[in-house]
């Protein structure tokens, strides 16, 4: 199971990847491989600011429909645009080109509280 | 839970396992796009072996039919199989199942793995002149080996002349060299093929062989996911989806095996020409999105003006075509072929038009 090191991570299955004041927000691998093919991604809340748990969107595969959370607070200041016309690319670069938003960190110390590499792998474990 | 004798076979082939009506049957293999297209094109196999089975037989077994299903047994042949449903008394649809004419006073149903036991229920309570019946359910495996080149790998495994089997018609031959296995040529999946019952103990050997024979035509294992969508392509009704307790046969688009004629009586009936003659209320539809959408179960279904005009009972998206298909009840006024519908789907409304399944033709 792919689980970069240099990456954050939740319960949820998202991954974090913190540059300066901004958090890159994506779902990871083990992710896209329980929910199959994913046929659409639909956020809608750019520009908008949120809570820490707060539903910034949806994923959908053929099998399920699942919300995707905030994994920190804050403004959602871009949404990446390939995943309109090609969702599919969540299945095949989950870390990569697949990522889903970001985020423009309001609660700094909400950043300790993510899983580490380690931690996660022993979630998935 | 359960497993069915094809567990280890499944593990081995890579299968995902999950509870499904009792047992761990295998939900996705290669992926279900794959497998269903590799059913569509080529051949696959399936384990349906939590189907039940319930034998009625002696004096008086056709009699005791006629009267829990609503097609007319009396038309079906021996060696011959009719699609059925037990209606209830108040309309509904207690399950849908096949009947197998073995001899004259001698059937063969099979019932939903998941309406076993409120079928048997139901069998026994209506069964006043004590006709013998069975419960077999748990003696029997069944692999559904479905697609175009299902014949060319069942045809060398056994000497009987597949080709004679005519659509919905049976026989009991040898088959990997063991005896006494029903070979019948129907299925859930619109692809051709053939549904085989077997003896438990004869299942693994079967199955392997079947996989043995297949390799040169890259024969699949195939899952739960992949059987619903092909179903669904075909616009094949799903008992608990499509059809329940509640939902008419006159409603569901299957008047076809709902023969009304005098002579066949058959309970549940009386209501069903009154509905006839009042006319319903609703019908079963099939429709496709016009945006990029997947129905599901329990949307719900709108006209242009927003007012409710339905549900959805069964939703996919094409594993052929990419688009959302879907199944599910719709009044009167909006029923007919070309109408546009809209489904109600998280926050939004999306279009879709009323067609006639199957969604998908066979070249």
């Amino acid at each position: 199971m792919n689980v970069p090191d240099n990456l954050k991570y939740t319960k949820e299955h998202e991954w974090i990847l913190i540059e300066g004041d901004i958090a890159k927000v994506g779902v990871t691998d083990f992710a896209q491989g329980e929910l199959g093919d994913v046929v659409f991604v639909e956020i809608e809340t750019e520009g908008e600011t949120l809570a820490f748990g707060e539903t910034f969107g949806t994923i959908e595969a053929v099998k399920t429909v699942s919300d995707l959370f905030m994994p920190l607070s804050g403004e959602i200041t871009e949404v990446n645009s390939l995943l309109e016309d090609t969702p599919d690319i969540v299945n095949s670069d989950p870390f990569g080109d697949g990522w889903m938003i970001k985020i423009k960190i309001s609660e700094v110390g909400e950043i300790d509280d993510l899983l580490s590499a380690e931690d996660y792998k022993a979630l998935l474990s | 839970m359960k497993k069915t004798v094809f567990f280890d076979i499944h593990k081995q082939l890579g299968g995902k396992l999950i509870p499904f009506t009792g047992y761990e049957m295998p939900v996705e293999f290669s992926g279900v796009k794959s497998e269903h297209v590799g059913v569509r094109n080529g051949v696959g196999v399936f384990d349906v072996s939590h189907m039940g089975e319930i034998w009625v037989s002696g004096s008086g077994a056709e009699d005791f039919i006629q009267k829990i299903t609503s097609n007319d047994v009396r038309k079906l042949e021996t060696g011959k199989i009719q699609y059925s449903c037990f209606p209830n008394e108040n309309a509904g649809i207690v399950d849908d199942l096949l009947v197998y004419k073995f001899e004259q006073e001698r059937f063969l149903l099979v019932v939903n793995a998941s309406n076993i036991e409120k079928d048997w229920n139901w069998i026994v309570q209506n069964n006043e002149r004590n006709v013998e019946i069975s419960n077999a359910s748990d003696e029997y495996s069944q692999l559904a080996v479905q697609g175009p080149d299902a014949i060319r790998v069942l045809q060398k495994l056994t000497d009987t002349d597949l080709s004679s089997i005519a659509y919905y018609s049976f026989v009991v031959e040898s088959l990997a060299g063991r005896k006494n296995v029903i070979i019948s040529n129907t299925g859930y999946t619109g692809a051709g093929g053939f549904e085989i019952y077997m003896k438990n103990e004869d299942g693994p050997h079967i199955l392997t062989e079947i996989m043995k024979a297949g390799e040169e035509l890259n024969i699949i294992p195939v899952g739960l996911a992949a059987r619903d969508t092909l179903r669904l392509e075909m616009g094949f009704c799903l008992y608990g989806n499509d059809i329940n307790d509640t939902t008419s046969p006159l409603e569901a688009g299957l008047a076809w095996i709902t023969k009304l004629i005098d002579g066949n009586e058959f309970i549940g009936k009386e209501l069903l020409l009154k509905q006839k003659a009042e006319g319903i209320k609703r019908k079963l539809v099939g429709f496709v999105m016009e945006e990029r959408a997947i129905p599901r179960k329990d949307y719900l279904i709108t006209d242009e003006n927003g007012e409710e005009i339905g549900v959805v009972t069964s939703g996919t998206m094409s594993p052929l075509t990419g688009l959302g298909i879907g199944m599910g009840y719709v009044n009167m006024q909006n029923k007919n072929e070309g109408t546009r519908i809209f489904l109600k789907i998280r926050n939004k409304s999306i279009p879709a038009l009323i067609v006639k399944p199957p969604f998908f033709k066979q070249e």
